[in-house]
């Protein structure tokens, strides 16, 4: 096979077989897929389903810890467990840029692998497509995700009061500064690497034990912890009042926070969830976390409150309350 | 240096707020103007408008280097951004400033070469990738910026590379200051001094502030806890009448700033009147390339032909927010017509600009409207 991705790996015919069969399939082996049909068959169960979608056009699609691939799986499996669901099957359509290098194909297709692996989810259906040089950078990748939810959980702005506590799963901003790195080309710490993890196996063991009490969970992804917690005070019309001191941000990346001019709580994460749980729980929930490697620096940020609703504050290390807004234009590296 | 942990910074600004409310007279209306984009932002980060006491007010100056560049210069860059042989480099910030009409992030939208960068040396690799086109890199700044990209420019000449050149509208922030004070509108009771641009300059540009002013003047960081010392020091000037440069970050600024710096800086560039946004030309407050780096003007080597924009009212007032003379939140576009998404005038645009950290973070009455 040649080295590079062409036009006529996306045709339809003999070459997109040699493609799948040669790069895809062996990293994706199941009884669904195995098939080849248009589409993958399997039994339900009754119930409630959570279904999700996202698309991942990561530039670079290589960075520090991790891989566009990587975020392809764990992204999909961490909204399916932020509805509160256990990930089962996952599609993948990939859409590859002429003179991809297959190579590159290859470690991306094989740490979705792994990662399906982890989070023990099956990718039973898929599509792959090639675009003319230049139309992308690379590789696009879509996943879409489906699971079922306990009757024992529900997850839902709605169910969020005042006297929950807010409760962050680990350190916030590493995936941003990671990728950052890559694209301007700092020379950073080599501790500095994405947090892209699968976290339903985590969220599970806490559903499990406490099921209703947590009110909601959110991943703070694009737009980071302050434009999630706006829209959940928004959602919910409840107040949410955050502690600085209690926001956990490695030593690392608040140092690049200081010389870019970048704030820690709108930098995109992939590792880490919030949870709003009821206040008798809270202590339970966060010691579940802490037996998880994707869990040890798990901590209590703050408060539901019935005041300012629909807001979210801030209490500064000095005792100011700094009124946070969602995300505006996206970060730049300030000039001085 | 010490790191303070959260809670010896919260014990320090406790006891700074407790001193803060020993030195001022309760009732006496005090306005401490500060003249850097970052302070600004800081400020507003740090929640300090919510602790001090009401009648102590905080003012932003001219302190962001994109606000403070004018219409002409951006419809000068975007003059030269349409010649078919060129590629502009540029801050980020830059994108959305608006010249009379429009962008460069409009005219890159229409086809025009715009080069983002992060640091000016990077200017030489785009320089060497593109023999064939002029690199024209937007040198604007105040003496942080400037003292790199002198640097950049003596690289430049060191080199090889011959089709880079810069056109420069950079700001000096002292004579700026003599400005603000001798306005006959605006009150200004003491100046929170540029943390960044004093790590290059030291204390001495400042010095007639206090003697022939009388004013309190005090380098300050950007943590809570060292704007909070800032505002201490100010209030104990007035308070003894003992009138000086006060220097609350000794960790990075030196009393005669960076002499590297400047002398670089010396070489490259002579002083000369600029133009201000909104405040119009300022005397000895902006540098030009001096002989033999004026080889790189591109004002002077490639000058336009063609006659730029007639400037059009637009009812922006950054010129009087840049002054101090108004909050943002007096204008009558602001939040309305000219927000960060639609941007009006320059303040509005840029990260560090008056009116975009009031949009961005105290919409509601400089962010006092937590209950």
């Amino acid at each position: 096979m040649s080295e590079k991705v062409k036009l006529v790996h996306g045709n339809g015919g003999r070459f997109s077989h040699e493609l799948l069969e040669t790069y895809i399939l062996p990293h994706f082996k199941n009884e669904w897929l195995g098939v080849l049909h248009d589409g993958a068959q399997f039994p339900v169960q009754a119930g409630r389903m959570a279904f999700t979608t996202d698309s991942y056009v990561v530039t670079p699609y290589e960075f520090p810890g991790g891989n566009i691939g990587k975020l392809a799986i764990c992204g999909t499996v961490n909204d399916l467990a932020m509805n509160g669901a256990i990930p089962q099957y996952i599609s993948c359509a990939l859409i590859l840029e002429e003179g991809f290098e297959l190579k590159q194909l290859e470690a991306i297709l094989s740490t979705m692998e792994a990662m399906a692996a982890e989070a023990q989810v099956q990718i039973v259906t898929g599509d792959t497509k090639v675009v003319e040089k230049g139309s992308i950078d690379g590789i696009f990748i879509n996943t879409a995700g489906i699971g079922m939810i306990p009757d024992t959980v529900d997850s839902h702005p709605k169910n969020i009061k005042p006297g929950m506590k807010v409760i962050v799963t680990g350190t916030l901003g590493d995936h941003a500064i990671a990728v950052m790195g890559t694209r301007y080309g700092l020379s950073l710490a080599a501790s500095i690497q994405t947090d892209c993890a699968p976290l339903n196996g985590m969220i599970q063991a806490v559903l499990e034990k406490v099921g209703k009490k947590v009110a909601v969970l959110r991943d703070p992804t694009r737009g980071g912890l302050g434009t999630t917690l706006c829209e959940l005070a928004q959602q919910s019309q409840t107040g949410i009042l955050i502690e600085e001191e209690q926001i956990p941000v490695t030593a690392e990346v608040k140092s690049v926070c200081s010389i870019l001019g970048y704030d820690a709580i709108y930098l995109a994460n992939e590792g880490k969830a919030i949870l709003i749980v009821e206040a008798d729980v809270e202590e339970e929930v966060l010691s579940i976390l802490h037996t998880f490697k994707y869990g040890k620096a798990a901590t209590t940020i703050g408060t539901v409150i019935s005041q300012n609703k629909g807001k979210v504050g801030l209490r500064t290390t000095i005792g100011g309350i700094r009124i946070i807004e969602p995300l505006g234009e996206d970060q730049v590296p300030r000039i001085c | 240096m010490k790191t303070l942990t959260s809670q010896e910074k919260a014990n320090t600004a406790k006891a700074l707020l407790a001193r803060i409310r020993e030195l001022y007279t309760p009732g006496e209306h005090l306005r401490f103007m500060e003249v850097c984009g970052t302070h600004t932002v800081a400020i507003f980060r740090e929640g300090i408008r919510q602790v001090l006491p009401p009648e102590i007010e905080l003012v932003s100056g001219p302190g962001c280097p994109v606000c403070v560049t004018d219409q002409i210069y951006m419809d000068k860059a975007l003059a030269y951004a349409k010649q078919e042989d060129v590629i502009i480099a540029t801050f980020g910030d830059m994108l959305k400033v608006p010249g009379t009409e429009h962008s460069l992030a409009e005219a890159q939208a229409a086809g025009a070469h715009i080069h983002v960068i992060y640091s000016p040396l990077e200017i030489l690799e785009l320089g060497k990738q593109n023999p064939d086109k002029k690199i024209i890199f937007l040198a604007i700044g105040f003496e942080t910026t400037i003292a790199a990209i002198a640097g950049t420019v003596k690289a430049v000449h060191l080199s090889s590379v011959r089709n880079i050149f810069f056109l420069v509208s950079h700001k000096l922030v002292p004579p700026a200051l003599r400005v603000l004070l001798e306005q006959k509108e605006g009150q200004i009771d003491g100046f929170i001094l540029p943390g960044h641009v004093s790590v290059i300059i030291g204390e001495e540009p400042y010095r007639y502030l206090a003697d022939a002013y009388k004013i309190p003047a005090c380098i300050t960081g950007f943590e809570g806890v060292e704007i909070l010392s800032g505002i201490v020091n100010l209030l104990e000037q007035r308070k003894t009448n003992h009138y000086q440069i006060g220097n609350q970050y000794t960790s990075v600024v030196m009393k005669t700033g960076n002499p590297v710096a400047l002398q670089l800086i010396d070489e490259i560039y002579e002083v000369c009147d600029d133009t201000w946004r909104g405040m119009g030309v300022l005397p000895k407050s902006g540098l030009r390339l001096k002989a033999p780096y004026d080889q790189y003007d591109v004002e002077k080597v490639y000058p336009l032909t063609t006659p730029l924009p007639v400037e059009k009212p637009t009812g922006c007032q950054c010129g009087r927010v840049l002054q101090g003379l108004i909050r943002p939140d007096e204008c009558p576009l602001f939040g309305k017509v000219c927000t960060t998404n639609h941007p009006v005038g320059a303040c509005m645009v840029s990260v560090e600009g008056s009116c975009a950290a009031w949009y961005k973070y105290g919409r509601a009455s400089g962010g006092l409207a937590w209950k």
